[in-house]
């Protein structure tokens, strides 16, 4: 049986700033535009130092959110707090908080070093010491020595490289980014992610991220919001929010989930016993709102929590099936596994080091599942 | 028979060619331009190189003398009257630009940041007073500003003043206070257009980097709208200079100005190479004035940074 590759996120060493003390906390928190409500009853707590991420697809209510946490529009029912200060009546320039726009919003008739200390004037610092804090800010984004360039003359990666010095240099309590990897291109997007958890680590600010790519959400955070429709579906860990999504619409938006009907056999304070039709009886934790409809649940298990099943090997728990389709990506391939008694074919993601990507359409196989992996959610 | 068949080709080939340069881009450019270019050759280039022509010769009563002389600019620059009309115009024409752009500014921006839906009704409203002549728009003026005038009588009924005030017509204030009402809608265009083009969310990044509104105007916004307001300030101050209606029916004697020298030497003195040689002089003042004022404005712009 191939031994699972274990990736590792670039900072799972490392969590070191954070710390238990709420730095924003958000109470039943209700915007209306019109008669549209784009954020409903929300409530968050996030910790100082905290990466944390609001995750959700366009018009779920997460820029609305970040928007209300800077200043720039006020909730209509709720309060929103930060450092332990009511932020109601309290207009964005005076607020503890700095924003990374999403479309950078770089001053163009200013140069970087310009655009990095717009928000120091105010300070009326001494001369030297503006001049050292732009310096610092701009190292800190790998960007020393284009000071001068004009904000016309830098390409999207340093513009928003600007964006982010210029926030950094004012030291808010809170860093908000509105999609800020969005404007670029894969390759930059991942390098810059691993960079802005870098440097989130290194300076220690509460970051709070807006964003609609999972995939970034689930590398840089320490925590992740899932929004759908104005509401806060689920507040966790990438690992938990990937693992154990509350319902369905979460666990559809974190990537590849296969739904398999259930039959609750027993339930009892912390843990499940279903019937399903393919995998037999599973026993499985309860999520935390569970709430009982009937006999019926829904089991979940990722694509490559299935693993194909080699020659004669043989694994504990496995499901037989058939090859219906295979869709080959480079390092991973897709199959398409139709199971007896499952209404829907199942989805498996194989690595190609073993051949997966050769196994013919058709082919009678068996997968390799942990029950674990199996998780009950809501509909 | 075989002429056809010579001839076929290169008709073909010629039409061939004719379709290249058609399509060849420098040639479409010349015949989109050609109509406006022979216009302004015609109607302005030409009439300019006939002033500037007759600048350097002499009148002799009835003819013109052709001999090449600079006795015209030599009056136009040393006479006192000419000097002082060229500086009247500047100054009226500078004043004019100055508070057309100062009240056209406000009203860009309320149009340009509040217009809501509104924008283009409120662009129209700007444009009606335009549906009447600017005849009628500077004779209204004078009813205002009269002796027995709107404003004089307001002013006598509120018993703010005791008799009617003469100082408010016929002179250089009336022509300034009658262009700048004139100009207004030409300045708000360009000034809204810029402001139109300023990216919102800059004003919202002045606004989280800890500005206040006015802060976050003096630094964003304003900077921002200077080429708009460059262009306002030109659009009104070169033409203005060489007014000649508006210094005519409410200038007064203290109100004349540049272009009814220029129109009285090619009148009644009838002494059109005197006349010419101070439109030449009052043309190439114009465009240094202009040239300063980009000069001043890009300046300040560098300073408020």
């Amino acid at each position: 049986m191939p031994e699972r590759r274990q990736t590792e996120p670039p900072h799972a060493a490392e969590r070191s700033q954070q710390t238990e003390r709420p730095m924003i906390e958000i109470r039943d928190v209700t915007r209306f535009y019109g008669s549209f409500k784009a954020l409903d009853d929300a409530s968050l707590t996030i910790k100082e130092g905290e990466f944390f991420s609001l995750l959700g697809p366009s018009g779920c209510g997460k820029t609305t959110l970040l928007r209300m946490i800077a200043g720039f529009d006020n909730p209509t029912s709720g309060l929103i707090s930060v450092d332990g200060q009511s932020m109601e009546g309290i207009p964005a320039n005076r607020r503890p908080t700095n924003m990374v726009f999403q479309s950078y919003a770089i001053f163009p008739h200013l140069n970087v070093e310009q655009n990095v200390a717009y928000g120091l004037k105010r300070l009326r610092l001494e001369r030297s010491e503006e001049t050292r804090r732009v310096e610092e800010a701009l190292a800190q984004v790998s960007l020393t020595g284009l000071g001068k360039r004009l904000a016309t003359e830098l390409s999207g990666g340093q513009r928003q490289r600007v964006a982010l010095a210029r926030a950094l240099v004012m030291r808010p309590k809170v860093l908000l980014l509105d999609e800020p990897l969005s404007a670029l291109d894969k390759k930059l997007r991942e390098q810059m992610q691993v960079e802005l958890r870098r440097l989130q680590q290194a300076v220690g600010i509460t970051f709070v991220l807006v964003t609609h790519d999972q995939y970034e959400a689930l590398a840089m955070s320490d925590r992740i919001a899932v929004m759908f429709g104005g509401r806060i579906a689920q507040v966790a860990s990438p690992k938990e929010i990937y693992q154990r999504p509350v319902n369905r619409q979460v666990a559809d938006f974190l990537g590849g989930m296969n739904f398999v009907k259930a039959e609750i056999v027993e339930e009892s304070g912390a843990s499940l016993v279903v019937d399903t039709l393919g995998f037999g009886r599973v026993n499985t934790d309860k999520p935390k709102a569970f709430v009982r409809n009937g006999g019926a649940a829904t089991l979940g298990i990722r694509p490559e929590r299935l693993r194909v099943l080699w020659d004669n090997a043989t694994a504990k728990f496995e499901v037989a099936g058939k090859v219906v389709e295979r869709h080959y990506f480079g390092e991973i391939t897709h199959l398409i596994v139709e199971i007896p008694g499952l209404e829907k074919p199942l989805s498996v993601t194989e690595t190609n080091d073993f051949g997966a990507d050769d196994i013919p359409v058709g082919t009678s196989i068996r997968l390799a599942y942990d029950p674990e992996a199996l998780v009950a959610m809501a509909d | 028979m075989t002429a056809a068949a010579e001839g076929s080709p290169s008709f073909g080939m010629m039409r061939a060619r004719r379709n290249a340069l058609l399509q060849s881009e420098p040639v479409q450019g010349l015949a989109l331009i050609s109509p406006t270019f022979l216009y302004a050759l015609v109607l302005l280039v030409l009439p300019i190189l006939v002033v500037v022509a007759h600048s350097f010769w002499t009148q002799n009563y009835l003819t013109i003398d052709r001999s090449f002389t600079l006795e015209n600019y030599r009056a136009a620059l040393t006479e006192p009257i000419y000097r002082d009309l060229l500086w009247r115009s500047l100054y009226i024409s500078m004043m004019v630009s100055f508070f057309t752009v100062v009240l056209a500014y406000p009203i860009a921006y309320f149009i340009s940041f509040h217009g809501g839906r509104h924008k283009s009704l409120w662009l129209f409203l700007i444009t009606i007073p335009f549906w009447t002549s600017y005849l009628l728009r500077v004779m209204s003026w004078k009813v205002i500003l009269g002796y027995n005038g709107v404003l004089n009588s307001g002013l006598l009924g509120l018993g703010i003043i005791d008799e009617p005030s003469t100082a408010l017509l016929y002179n250089s204030s009336a022509v300034i206070i009658t262009l700048t009402h004139a100009w207004a809608a030409f300045a708000i265009l360009p000034i809204f257009v810029s402001l139109e083009k300023i990216d919102r969310t800059l004003i919202e990044a002045a606004k989280d980097l800890g500005d206040g509104p006015i802060r976050s105007f003096l630094r964003v916004t304003l900077p921002l709208s200077a080429p708009g307001v460059i262009s306002a300030a030109l659009i009104v101050m070169i033409p203005t200079v060489g007014d000649y209606v508006t210094p005519k029916l409410v200038g007064g004697k203290d109100g004349v100005m540049i272009a009814n020298a220029i129109q009285a030497q090619f009148g009644k003195a009838s002494n059109w190479p005197l006349g010419a040689a101070l439109s030449v002089t009052t043309m190439l003042i114009v465009t240094l004035m202009a040239g300063a004022t980009v000069v001043i404005i890009r300046a300040a712009q560098r300073l408020a940074r």
